[in-house]
C-alpha cells in the first residue's frame, strides 16, 4: 500500500525531457501551487484506468501551458481559450481517443468563455479539469473572472469592485443550468480530505468520458502563493476561509447513471457509395443539336432574364444553361449580384457557347426576357442591335421602344394562370424562346427539367407551359 | 466521371469529399453558406462529420484539433470571418497543421456588404494573423477549379504541412458552370500521418505545439518554416499563360476579374491589339519569375492589373517587375465588377498615352 501512494504514476514522466532548462525532474510550478498536486491525481487516475496510449491532454495558455512536459500521454498545446473548441476537433476525429482539456480560470472563464459554454452545451463527449486560483497566475497576476470583490490583483490595485468589474463568475453553477453536461462537481486540494473528494471527481468524470456519457468538468480552487503574495501555507488558508465561500465544493449534477452513452459508427464507405450520395454515379444526358441551324444573332447566346423575385427567373435560367450543357456546349450562369439587386428585381446572366466562355457576365444581352416592367426599363438599352426582347405582357405595360431589334410580346402569366399555377410563366417563356429561336430543343429542355426541379411531382405541368409557350409563338 | 452544372461553392463541397476530407467545422456567412450547407448535406451521408462551431474563432479552432488528430478537415467563410480565423490560422502555421481553409471574398471593410470583391488578399496572402508565416493560396476562377483547386488544397496541405487557402469570391462561388467530377480518392491507401496525436500508443509521444521559449529555439523553428516556404515557391507556382508569345501588353488578374481580362484580350486581340494575360493559380506562391521574364522581353511594354480591390495583388506584381516596366493599375470596389468593354477602354488609353 505505501508502494502505491509513494510511487510516480507511469502517465507522469519520470524526466521531463522536453523541458529546456537543466533540471528535467522538478516541475516548473513554483512552491506551493496546486498545480502539482491537480497533476498527480488526474496522471493517477488515467494511470489507474489504464487510459495513457489513448488519452490526449490538452495545454492551455496559462502556468500549465507547459502540462505536456509532464505527462506521458498525446498531447496537444493550444491557444488562450480555445482548448473546448480544439478537443472538440481531436474528439470528433478520433472519438475512442480520451480528451482531457486542462484549463485556468482566466483561459476557460473569459477569453474562453464561449469556447467552453458551448462544448459544455454540446454534451461533447470531453473531461475539463478547471483549475480556479482566482487570478491569472502566469501573467503576473491580473483580475481573473473568478477574482473575489475586494481582492487586490495587479489590475485590481485597490481590490476588485463589482460597479467596475462584476462579480466573481460561478461557472460549475453556471454550466449546471445547461442540459448538455453529464457531470459537473468542485473540489479543492486544501487537506487530504478535499485532496481525496477531488481525487474521486477527477475519476468520475474520466469513467463519464470513458463510457460515451458526455461533457464533464471538475472545478478545483487552487492556491497562487506567488500570485496571491501569500506563503504556501496562508494560501492554503485563505482557499479555505475565502475562496469556498464564495465557490462551495460539492458535485453540481451528476447524470452519470441515467444518460445513454453516446454511440458512434466508424466505416469507410466505398467509391461507388460516394460518388451515389453525390449525384455522380451517372453520366448526364446528351442531345444533339446544331448552332448552326440558329439564326446567326441567337448563336451562342448571351441571355439576361429579369423579373420580380418569386417569378422564377432564376430557374428559368438554370433551365437553359442545363439543357444547353445536355446539348454539349459551354454554359454559365450567374445570378444578379451586386447593385443590380437593388429595385426587388431578380435577374440572372446565361450564356451557351460552342467555345470557351471568358467572362461569365452580361453586359449586352442578345436575348432579354423581361418578366416585369422595371426590368424592360432597366435593360431594354443594353440589348445589342438585331438582339431579341421577350417581354411578358401580362405585366409589362408597354412596347421596346427600340426599332433596331426584335420582340416578342407574350402574356406569359396569364397562360400560365390558365394553367393552373402562375408559377410556371417563365417555362411559357422557356417554349416561346425555343420556339422563336431554337438555341435548345424542346427535348433538351424537358430533360433538364428533371435535373433542375426538386419536386418531380410539378413536371408535367412545366412541360405544358412549354409546349404552350411554343405554341403561342407560332400562331402569332 | 460525371459531369454536373453546379454552383462553385457547390463544387467546392463535392470536391473536398473526393479529396478525403472527413469533417467540416464552420460558421455561416454570406456568400460562403452554401458551402457549410452543402458540407451538411453531404458529409453525414458518406460517414464525416459535419459540426456548426459557435463562432468563426472556434471553427478554425476545431480544424487545429481534427488536424492534429490526423483527420482531413476543412472550414469556409468569408471576410469578415476570416479576420476572425487568423489567430487559428497562425497557430495551425505555428504547429504546422494541414487545414483547408475556403475564402469566398465580400465587399468590406467592416460589415462592407455581400457583393463580390477582392479585398481580402492581403489579409490572407501576406499574413493577417500574428508571426512569421506563409499560407499556400490557390485562385480558382471557374466551377471547376473550384472543384479542382480544393482537392489540390488538402494535397498541398498535408504535403506541407501547412494550413492551405482557397482564395474566391462572391461570383464565382454562387456562378453555376458545368464541372466535371473526378473518382474519389482512396481514403485508406493514404498513408498514415506519423507526427499527429491519434490517441493511440504508436503516436503518444508526438506533440502539437507552437511554443519555444527560448528565443533560439524559436529562430531555428522560424528558420525550418521559412526554408519550407521557400520549397513552395521553388515547386508549387501555378499560373495560367494565355495569349502571351507575342503580347505587348501583359494583363493580370486573378478570379472573376481574369474571366473579364480574358473577355478583353479576346476582344482586343480581334482589333489586332497585341495583348495577353497572365492568370496567377497561386497566389503564394506568387509567379514571380514569369512576372520577371516577362518584365524582360523588349515586346512588353507595360503590364495592367486589375483586381476588385484598392489594389493589393498589383504590389507583388509590382516587386516581381522591378521597375522595369511600367505597372498600371484599375481596380472596382464595394462589388462593382468591371466589364468587358470598361477593361478594355482603359487598356486602349493606356496603350496611346505609353506609345
Amino acid at each position: 500500500m505505501a508502494k502505491d501512494i509513494l510511487s510516480t504514476p507511469k502517465s507522469f514522466y519520470k524526466e521531463f525531457f522536453r523541458k529546456p532548462d537543466a533540471d528535467k525532474t522538478n516541475t516548473h510550478y513554483c512552491p506551493g501551487c496546486g498545480h502539482g498536486v491537480i497533476h498527480k491525481l488526474l496522471a493517477e487516475a488515467i494511470e489507474d484506468f489504464g487510459i495513457a496510449d489513448r488519452t490526449i491532454i490538452i495545454s492551455p495558455v496559462g502556468c500549465s501551458v507547459f502540462a505536456y512536459y509532464y505527462f506521458d500521454t498525446g498531447n496537444v498545446q493550444v491557444a488562450h481559450g480555445r482548448a473546448p473548441a480544439v478537443a472538440t476537433g481531436l474528439k470528433r476525429a478520433n472519438p475512442n481517443s480520451i480528451v482531457i482539456s486542462y484549463q485556468g480560470d482566466g483561459d476557460l472563464a473569459a477569453i474562453g468563455g464561449n469556447n467552453i459554454l458551448q462544448a459544455a452545451n454540446r454534451g461533447e463527449n470531453i473531461t475539463v479539469i478547471f483549475v480556479n486560483n482566482a487570478i491569472y497566475g502566469m501573467t503576473g497576476g491580473q483580475m481573473a473572472p473568478t477574482t473575489l470583490i475586494g481582492q487586490k490583483t495587479t489590475t485590481t490595485p485597490y481590490g476588485r469592485a463589482a460597479a467596475n468589474e462584476g462579480y466573481p463568475i460561478r461557472i460549475c453553477e453556471l454550466l449546471s443550468a445547461l442540459s448538455g453536461p453529464v457531470y459537473l462537481a468542485r473540489g479543492a486540494i486544501t487537506d487530504p480530505a478535499t485532496i481525496m473528494k477531488t481525487r474521486l471527481a477527477i475519476r468520475k468524470a474520466i469513467k463519464a468520458q470513458m463510457d460515451y456519457k458526455g461533457f464533464s468538468l471538475v472545478e478545483i480552487l487552487s492556491p497562487c502563493p506567488s500570485g496571491w503574495r501569500m506563503t504556501p501555507v496562508e494560501a492554503k488558508k485563505w482557499v479555505k476561509e475565502q475562496m469556498v465561500k464564495i465557490f462551495p465544493l460539492g458535485t453540481f449534477k451528476d447524470e452519470t447513471k441515467e444518460r445513454e452513452p453516446i454511440a458512434y459508427e466508424k466505416r469507410e464507405y466505398t467509391k461507388e457509395e460516394i460518388k451515389q450520395a453525390l449525384g455522380l454515379d451517372k453520366e448526364a444526358p446528351h442531345f444533339s443539336h446544331s448552332m448552326d441551324d440558329v439564326k446567326p444573332i441567337w448563336r451562342n447566346p448571351k441571355i439576361k432574364i429579369s423579373g420580380f423575385g418569386g417569378q422564377g427567373v432564376l430557374l428559368l435560367g438554370n433551365t437553359l444553361a442545363e439543357a444547353g450543357m445536355e446539348q454539349g456546349y459551354h454554359v454559365s450562369w450567374i445570378p444578379s449580384y451586386g447593385p443590380e439587386m437593388r429595385g426587388g428585381t431578380a435577374n440572372c446572366h446565361v450564356q451557351i457557347s460552342t467555345s470557351e466562355i471568358a467572362s461569365p457576365v452580361v453586359d449586352h444581352p442578345s436575348i432579354l426576357v423581361a418578366m416585369n416592367l422595371p426590368s424592360l426599363d432597366r435593360f431594354e438599352d443594353d440589348v445589342v442591335p438585331g438582339g431579341l426582347i421577350i417581354y411578358n405582357t401580362s405585366l409589362v405595360t408597354r412596347a421596346p421602344k427600340r426599332t433596331d431589334i426584335e420582340s416578342i410580346p407574350i402574356p406569359a402569366t396569364d397562360i400560365a394562370d390558365k394553367l393552373g399555377s402562375l408559377k410556371v410563366a417563365n417555362m411559357v417563356v422557356l417554349g416561346a424562346i425555343i420556339e422563336k429561336t431554337g438555341i435548345v430543343t424542346e427535348e433538351a429542355a424537358i430533360s433538364a427539367l428533371n435535373t433542375v426541379v426538386k419536386h418531380k411531382k410539378f413536371i408535367p405541368l412545366n412541360i405544358e407551359a412549354i409546349k404552350s409557350g411554343r405554341e403561342y409563338v407560332r400562331n402569332l | 466521371m460525371a459531369k454536373q452544372f453546379i454552383k462553385g461553392n457547390e463544387a467546392v463541397v463535392k470536391g473536398a469529399i473526393l479529396a478525403g476530407c472527413e469533417l467540416y467545422f464552420g460558421y455561416p456567412i454570406t456568400p460562403a453558406s452554401e458551402i457549410a450547407e452543402g458540407a451538411a448535406k453531404y458529409l453525414p451521408l458518406v460517414g464525416r462529420k459535419f459540426l456548426q462551431g459557435e463562432s468563426e474563432v472556434a471553427s478554425i479552432q476545431m480544424c487545429y484539433g481534427a488536424a492534429g488528430a490526423g483527420a482531413r478537415v476543412m472550414t469556409a467563410s468569408s471576410g469578415p470571418g476570416l479576420s476572425l480565423k487568423q489567430e487559428g490560422i497562425s497557430y495551425c502555421a505555428g504547429s504546422e497543421l494541414p487545414v483547408v481553409i475556403i475564402d469566398v471574398m465580400r465587399g468590406g471593410p467592416g460589415l462592407g456588404n455581400i457583393a463580390p470583391e477582392q479585398g481580402d488578399y492581403n489579409q490572407i496572402v501576406k499574413g493577417g494573423g500574428h508571426g512569421n508565416y506563409k499560407v499556400i493560396v490557390l485562385a480558382p476562377n471557374s466551377a471547376q477549379e473550384m472543384c479542382d483547386l480544393t482537392m489540390l488544397a488538402f494535397e498541398l496541405a498535408d504535403k506541407y504541412r501547412t494550413p492551405t487557402v482557397v482564395l474566391t469570391d462572391g461570383f464565382i462561388g454562387q456562378m453555376m458552370e458545368p464541372v466535371d467530377f473526378p473518382e474519389p480518392k482512396d481514403i485508406s491507401r493514404r498513408k498514415k500521418k506519423d507526427w499527429a496525436v491519434f490517441g493511440d500508443a504508436e503516436t503518444k509521444r508526438n506533440l502539437i505545439n507552437s511554443i519555444y521559449l527560448d528565443p533560439a529555439e524559436l529562430e531555428a523553428w522560424n528558420k525550418h518554416l521559412q526554408e519550407k516556404y521557400r520549397k513552395i515557391e521553388e515547386n508549387e507556382v501555378r499560373f495560367e499563360d494565355y495569349k502571351l508569345d507575342d503580347a505587348e501588353i501583359v494583363v493580370s488578374g486573378y478570379g472573376i476579374v481574369s474571366r473579364v481580362l480574358k473577355g478583353t484580350v479576346n476582344l482586343l486581340r480581334e482589333k489586332g491589339v497585341k495583348v495577353g494575360m497572365l492568370r496567377p493559380k497561386t497566389l503564394f506562391p506568387f509567379p514571380k519569375k514569369k512576372f520577371a521574364e516577362l518584365a524582360e522581353k523588349p515586346d512588353v511594354k507595360f503590364f495592367f492589373v486589375s483586381e476588385m480591390s484598392n489594389g493589393q495583388m498589383v504590389n507583388d506584381v509590382r516587386l516581381s517587375v522591378e521597375f522595369k516596366k511600367p505597372v498600371h493599375f484599375y481596380g472596382r470596389m464595394g462589388g462593382v465588377v468591371p466589364t468587358v468593354n470598361e477593361l478594355e477602354r482603359e487598356i486602349l488609353k493606356l496603350k496611346e498615352s505609353e506609345g
